[in-house]
């Protein structure tokens, strides 16, 4: 029982120290730049590194995931009684309010976080961030910032086009024998709430910020070498994952209930 | 001039840094020596800031570094240059951008001046013609000197290298002793060098503290090194048979 309690102790200050840590190096993150240029530079780096970048496997997903919708969903509602156009609504609201925002997002942190944490604990590991703080420049606004900007500004353009490509998929899967083309189009558009897009994009926009925060602060703060950055980019994954997730829970309950 | 004032650094319950006082002057290349694990790296480290010290001060030409705000800690940093021990360049990018990221960051020079400082920096340090080139297609020797033109790019008042000679053939240890010992006296520089290598400290150590275990056990020069009784300074400078045998001819 000592034991139970000395380790619920020990993962407590752990997490709190963590969190402790992660609110620093927002902080720091979000401190006034040095150089305008350099971290606008540093922002379209990032912008073709971490979003231009992941657009082909958010495309191939998209659009496969947007027929198996449309067919699982089809095969599910197969009873006369039920309209075929309610495939089509169902595979829309599958795809705009869950799939789009939260499977890609979370694709993405498994990308965009491990590519991060990576990047800035080998950085770290062989003194490049020590560098950059000698010079006098700020490590954690240059390096993280205008990959949050980067990220929060792309993200939502990515899940956009994730939603329109898995509509196409679902209509490429309908004309294929599923339902009619017409049926199709026609449940894309009965009962649509334009709301529901905002409440999708204002979570992309969350995720974004958490994928690159989260997954900054495992690389910064590696300590170690090779074998230490590759475990702290896993850490940044699952991590980055799990806030997702529960965010996804939090978010859905306010903006939608 | 840089003045160190009894200062004490610890990570945990283990004291690395055991109230060292110290001074580096300008002009001079100021040597730290100390056997791996001494708490030289801490050191240097503690004097750029990169570890806050738990107590003592540290000042810079009378400016104490612990008395600064942000702003002025940040300011005091553009006068410094640092050599790090395995060399720190941004390997994703070029040399040329290497060497004019901090003027890239606080000065506002055209591309052109930019280019030409940079080109300027890369003479200095006998690498030309290397600007387009990247840090991996760079040998060990010639990576030091890109770190150190970079270095002394915002031409600093300050600079420090971090066992600058690692991991070097002895010839181009050599080079590279020399040529910090060049650049500290053409620009007027405090130097601060943390090395383990007995050669660089005959050859270029104006000024030269030895640490153990985490204390200042002895200061002097270059040649006074050799003729010392100290007990500990002389169990460390002729641990080796070759300096033995030296010894024995002085």
């Amino acid at each position: 029982m000592q034991n139970y309690s000395y380790f619920r102790d020990m993962f407590f200050s752990k997490w709190i120290e963590s969190l402790g840590k992660y609110m620093v190096l927002l902080g720091r993150t979000f401190r006034r730049p040095e150089n305008g240029k350099m971290y606008y530079k540093a922002f379209l780096s990032d912008l073709d590194l971490l979003g231009i970048n992941s657009l082909g496997i958010v495309a191939v997903i998209s659009l496969f995931v947007g027929a198996v919708v449309t067919i699982q969903t089809a095969f599910n509602l197969d009873d006369p009684l039920i309209p075929d156009y309610y495939i089509a609504i169902a595979t829309r609201e599958s795809i705009v309010l869950e799939f789009s925002p939260t499977i890609i997002s979370l694709i993405l942190a498994g990308k965009v976080g491990s590519n991060i944490a990576s990047t800035l604990g080998s950085m770290r590991v062989s003194e490049q961030i020590d560098a950059l703080e000698v010079m006098g420049v700020n490590p954690a606004s240059y390096l993280i910032a205008p990959k949050i900007a980067a990220l929060a500004f792309f993200n939502p353009i990515l899940i956009i086009i994730s939603m329109a490509l898995g509509l196409v998929g679902g209509y490429l899967a309908s004309i294929g024998g599923v339902m009619s083309a017409e049926d199709y189009i026609y449940g894309l558009t009965v009962d649509f709430n334009a709301y529901h897009i905002t409440y999708a994009l204002i979570k992309t926009f969350v995720f974004a910020f958490l994928i690159v925060s989260i997954s900054a602060y495992f690389g910064f703060y590696v300590r170690g070498g090779a074998i230490e950055v590759g475990i702290n980019a896993t850490k940044a994954v699952v991590s980055s994952s799990v806030a997702i997730i529960v965010s996804n829970y939090m978010l859905t309950q306010v903006l939608l209930v | 001039m840089i003045e160190v004032k009894e200062i004490r650094k610890s990570f945990g319950e283990h004291e690395v840094l055991k109230g060292i006082d110290a001074s580096f002057y300008k002009g001079k290349t100021n040597l730290i020596i100390g056997q791996s694990g001494s708490g030289k790296t801490v050191f240097l480290k503690s004097l750029v800031g990169l570890h806050e010290i738990d107590s003592g001060e540290i000042e810079y030409d009378g400016t104490a570094l612990g008395g600064l705000n942000r702003k002025d800690r940040k300011s005091l940093r553009t006068e410094m240059g640092m050599v790090f021990q395995g060399n720190a360049l941004f390997d994703s990018l070029t040399i040329e951008e290497n060497v004019t990221f901090a003027l890239s960051m606080f000065s506002e020079m055209s591309a052109a001046e930019k280019k030409d400082r940079a080109d300027f920096c890369l003479e200095r340090v006998n690498l030309p013609g290397v600007n387009q080139k990247f840090p991996s297609e760079l040998s060990g020797g010639m990576q030091k000197r890109v770190a150190i033109a970079r270095a002394i790019s915002m031409n600093p008042n300050y600079l420090f290298c971090d066992e600058p000679n690692s991991g070097l053939d002895p010839k181009t240890a050599i080079v590279i002793d020399q040529l910090l010992q060049e650049i500290t006296q053409e620009f007027e520089m405090t130097t601060v060098i943390n090395t383990h290598d007995m050669n660089s400290v005959i050859e270029i150590g104006d000024h030269i503290i030895f640490i153990k275990d985490g204390k200042k056990a002895w200061q002097g020069t270059g040649e006074e090194i050799l003729s010392t009784d100290n007990t500990e300074i002389v169990d460390f400078v002729y641990s080796s048979e070759l300096f033995k045998k030296i010894r024995r001819k002085l």
